[in-house]
């Protein structure tokens, strides 16, 4: 057991076909998914995608309907959550107001029976670690958000579990606060090398976040990968528009006799590349704003006409109007020549910056 | 608030209202004033005074030490009271438990398994028991008919009858008192305890006992406080022996007309009560009592606070061996079913004695004989051709009628300026509204009785509906702050600023939109008043009876199928009202 050759490449986490239905309503289709030790793996999708419900069966908070679950190879689908050796953050940090700040922190020492001076020690260390050793006699009412949120991470940090588990744990703060604690969060798993899978809805987040990111949408997963990855290279429409600002032109694919492929699009017909296409199948065509010129250098061509202009501080985006409801994001950067409202422009980039994808 | 500071700014003449919406609450701080504080410090006046030269005088207290017979019963009363509270919490407590984790829409229809005994006549509970725990009682013929008894057992006129009506009347209040700190107590904490390793009968006890402990100790409060009262149960299923303060007050005031002696009986319960309630607020703070969860006074650090902290440790590590020994012994799926069996058997406790009483009435025997030998309509005949029960129940309707119309009025206005103030009177005058509740009810039917002899409002209408009116007026006064408190004052300003003047507002704004509130609070009130026999032993002189005043008199005097029958009335109607109201307030909080 303990010599086994491929203990190095086991994953941390293993979910496999883990799915989940309440009567006839399904909250998680059968779904697999590695997690390997020290990686952040973030769960982003709209609610009602079943990224929750996933966390919760990793939890052991919900049980699944089928498929298993092994952590560091061992099957731990039936393991009651309190013996399962995970920590979960919750959303809104659910810190017993009843006990202190220590007492919180020490809760999960107690339980696994470690004697009190160890506790005092490790509760002292986790304590330090969120630099809330100050405020150690405090009950949690007594807290700002921001110093729960850190109670609520030491209390999962301190016993050091398999997994750490986190759902949506900075939903209930501020913008401002919200980013400072995302890099609390990146600092902590850098410090620790823990294993975190961190679900959110905020696309900003998992981007900044994340080793991975579980794009998920409809009880299943949509497409997993690195951030850049999912930024750069989506692979449905869905995962363009969840994350980032996409222009997508939907149509259908009129392959030419010399290879040559286009999009029949209601704004225009756009020239695409792609292996195996098949002729007059639906396609979607993805244009990030950054990569769309004003002018006509770039192969693809469209025009349209300047419907909105909104002033966002480091750029400025146009919204122009390219067809009947047809509607383009494109960002200008300052400094360079504005068009008026209502001015007609030509839009045009280059056929590598697009990426054609299931619609 | 910052919605006061707005609209202060909307009224015109802000300065002419510095009392601000309080004004609304002056006609039920004057009726509580002269009929509900003034008759009790009266009646406490009463016991320091002496009879003929008016003199002050210990002379009343000091004879209640004096002989054995009323120590005894100051024992008794005590020792009843605060075994009724301890029972009623053990077998209370799990059940608002299993209620607080059900899913909200099927707590609202099991919890009426509780609201139904809870609003039950007391008579007709006790009337119950005696049919079900006498000598020739149901439990007794089943005994002997199977062949499990050789002969009747003792079960009535004894420590053990009392204490039974007692818990079974005390524990659906218990219930009721703890479930609202349960069901405030986020689940999600049980569930942080669980994934940081508690085993659940760790998670239980250092997280959710601790936090469901107010709500508990609330319910400890006013049971004991209502139990200290109580004289229907130890009257009815009681021997000499278990004679409560509360019948020798009765005894005091209707045979011997000792009024110093009563008001100084009276003044030992009251003081026991406002001592309890204060230890209980030193402890907890009142604020649990609306079911609020804890505030500060909870969490304080301590030498109580570690005491108990150790304690549920200890608790929690035996309890977890236990539980895993009796999931061994038992199986998972049994020992996770244990909690659904008891409440089956406390929800049969406390329905089915009501139950027994509904076919009696149908009875074609002379007898209280269970099953009926046969059915008729006989007794329905008796009672409705009797002048003396129809007008006592033409009456018990009147009296009802008129008193939730004044107790709604009265207590809608109080809640409404409550829920707008933010004047430091608040809590003291919230406070003040809640007290007929707290103070026992015999100390303040025997105050106003003393009050109404000297007003001439003896044995008139007049004097029932305003006794009523106050036992009813926390009640309606709490349903109605209870829809307020989620009342979005913005409506009021929105009707401001599109030109409603204040009276504008409340009426085609603010009362339509808590009028399911308003209908329960008269409900409830109609409901207080058409049980209440307290008030009616002494006010209706026993000229002007009242339904449970008559159903009193006859229980006294001889048992017989005619109360069975009145009972089923009685029954059907409260019940029917009930459904109404909880029906109202439930789609008013929706």
């Amino acid at each position: 057991m303990l010599a086994k050759p491929d203990q190095a490449n086991q994953p941390k986490l293993l979910v496999d076909g883990l799915a989940k239905s309440y009567g006839t309503a399904v909250a998680l289709k059968p779904t697999h998914l590695a997690v390997e030790a020290g990686e952040f793996l973030t769960l982003l999708g709209p609610s009602g995608s079943g990224k929750t419900t996933l966390l919760q069966m990793v939890s052991g908070l919900v049980a699944p309907t089928q498929g298993r679950l092994f952590i560091d190879g061992k099957d731990e689908t039936q393991t009651p959550v309190h013996k399962r050796d995970i920590g979960l953050v919750f959303q809104h940090y659910a810190l017993f107001p009843h006990l202190t700040v220590a007492e919180n922190i020490g809760f999960p020492l107690k339980m696994r029976g470690l004697s009190s001076a160890d506790i005092q020690k490790q509760v002292a260390n986790a304590l330090e670690m969120v630099q809330l050793g100050h405020l150690a006699g405090r009950f949690p009412r007594e807290l700002s958000g921001g110093q729960q949120q850190r109670v609520a991470l030491a209390r999962c940090f301190v016993y050091k579990p398999a997994i750490i588990l986190m759902d949506e744990p900075l939903g209930a703060l501020d913008k401002k606060l919200r980013e400072h604690m995302q890099f609390e969060i990146k600092d902590l798993h850098r410090k620790t090398g823990a294993t975190i899978i961190y679900v959110t809805h905020d696309q900003e987040e998992a981007l900044a976040l994340s080793d991975r990111i579980c794009l998920m949408n409809h009880a299943r997963v949509e497409q997993i990968g690195p951030p850049h990855e999912i930024y750069a290279r989506p692979r449905t429409a869905f995962a363009a528009d969840f994350i980032g600002i996409s222009n997508i032109f939907r149509g259908r694919v009129e392959c030419g006799a010399n290879g040559a492929a286009h999009l029949a699009t209601p704004s225009g017909r756009l020239r695409i590349d792609g292996d195996n296409l098949a002729n007059d199948a639906e396609m979607a065509l993805v244009v990030r704003p950054e990569h769309i010129e004003l002018g006509s250098d770039g192969e693809n061509e469209i025009r349209g006409n300047v419907a909105e202009i909104v002033y966002a501080g480091s750029e400025t985006r146009l919204l122009v109007e390219v067809a009947a409801g047809e509607r383009v994001t494109v960002r200008v950067l300052p400094g360079k020549p504005m068009p008026k409202l209502g001015e007609n422009v030509t839009l045009s980039w280059k056929p590598e910056a697009a990426v054609l994808v299931t619609p | 608030m910052s919605t006061t500071a707005v609209s202060h700014a909307v009224s015109p003449a802000p300065r002419r209202f510095r009392f601000g919406p309080l004004w609304l609450a002056v006609p039920g701080l004057a009726f509580l004033a002269v009929f509900f504080l003034v008759p009790v410090a009266r009646l406490m006046g009463l016991s320091l005074e002496d009879a003929d030269t008016g003199a002050m005088t210990m002379a009343h207290y000091a004879r209640i030490f004096e002989t054995d017979v009323y120590f005894r019963v100051l024992l008794i009363t005590f020792r009843i009271a605060a075994l009724t509270t301890l029972f009623s919490l053990l077998f209370g407590y799990p059940l608002a438990y299993w209620l607080a984790r059900l899913p909200e829409h099927r707590r609202g229809t099991m919890i009426l398994l509780v609201m139904v005994p809870f609003w039950t006549s007391y008579l007709v509970k006790s009337f119950a028991w005696v049919i079900v725990l006498g000598r020739t009682g149901v439990i007794n013929q089943i005994g002997m008919g199977t062949g499990l008894l050789s002969e009747p057992l003792e079960l009535l006129h004894n420590e053990f009858g009392v204490m039974v009506g007692m818990v079974h009347a005390m524990t659906p209040l218990a219930v009721l008192t703890m479930l609202p700190v349960m069901t405030g107590i986020d689940r999600r904490l049980t569930q942080a305890s669980g994934t940081l390793g508690a085993t659940p009968a760790k998670g239980f006890w250092l997280v959710y006992f601790p936090l469901s402990l107010p709500g508990a100790a609330a319910a400890g409060l006013l049971t004991f406080i209502s139990s200290l009262g109580f004289f229907i149960v130890p009257a009815l299923l009681g021997g000499r022996q278990q004679t409560m303060l509360a019948q020798l007050i009765i005894v005091q005031v209707q045979e011997i007309l000792n009024w110093a002696f009563a008001g100084a009986l009276a003044a030992l319960m009251l003081t026991t009560a406002l001592v309890t309630c204060w230890l209980y607020d030193r402890v907890f703070g009142l604020s649990s009592l609306s079911g609020e969860p804890s505030d500060g006074k909870s969490g304080r650090k301590g030498v109580l606070r570690g005491l108990g902290l150790a304690i549920l440790d200890a608790l929690s590590v035996a309890c977890s061996a236990v539980s895993a020994g009796a999931s061994r012994v038992l199986g998972q799926r049994i020992s996770a079913r244990m909690l659904g069996f008891y409440c089956a058997l406390m929800f049969a406790f406390l329905m089915l004695p009501t139950l027994v009483v509904l076919p009696i009435g149908f009875t074609s025997s002379q007898f209280l004989e269970f099953p009926p030998p046969g059915y008729g309509l006989d007794w329905f005949r008796t009672y409705f051709t009797s002048d003396l029960w129809i007008s006592a129940t033409i009456r018990s309707f009147g009296v009802a009628f008129a008193t939730a119309i004044v107790a709604t009025a009265i207590g809608g206005f109080a809640a409404l300026a409550l829920a707008r103030s933010n004047s430091r009177w608040r809590g003291l005058i919230f406070a003040l509204f809640l007290a007929p509740m707290i103070v026992p009810r015999i100390v303040i039917a025997v105050g106003l009785f003393y009050l109404f002899a000297q007003m001439g409002l003896v044995a008139t209408d007049l004097g029932l509906v305003i006794g009523h009116t106050v036992l009813a007026l926390p009640f309606a006064f709490v349903a109605i702050a209870a829809v307020l408190k989620s009342y979005d004052w913005r409506l009021d300003q929105a009707a401001a600023t599109l030109g409603a003047n204040r009276f504008q507002a409340l009426r085609f704004v603010t009362v339509p939109l808590i009028k399911s509130g308003l209908t329960a609070a008269f409900l409830f009130a109609f409901i207080t008043s058409f049980d209440e026999l307290t008030v009616a032993i002494f006010v209706s002189g026993g000229v002007k009876t009242t339904l449970p005043k008559q159903m009193w008199d006859d229980m006294i005097l001889q048992l017989n199928p005619t109360l069975a029958a009145v009972s089923v009335v009685v029954f059907i109607v409260v019940t029917t009202l009930l459904l109404a109201a909880e029906r109202l307030r439930r789609s008013s909080q929706a």
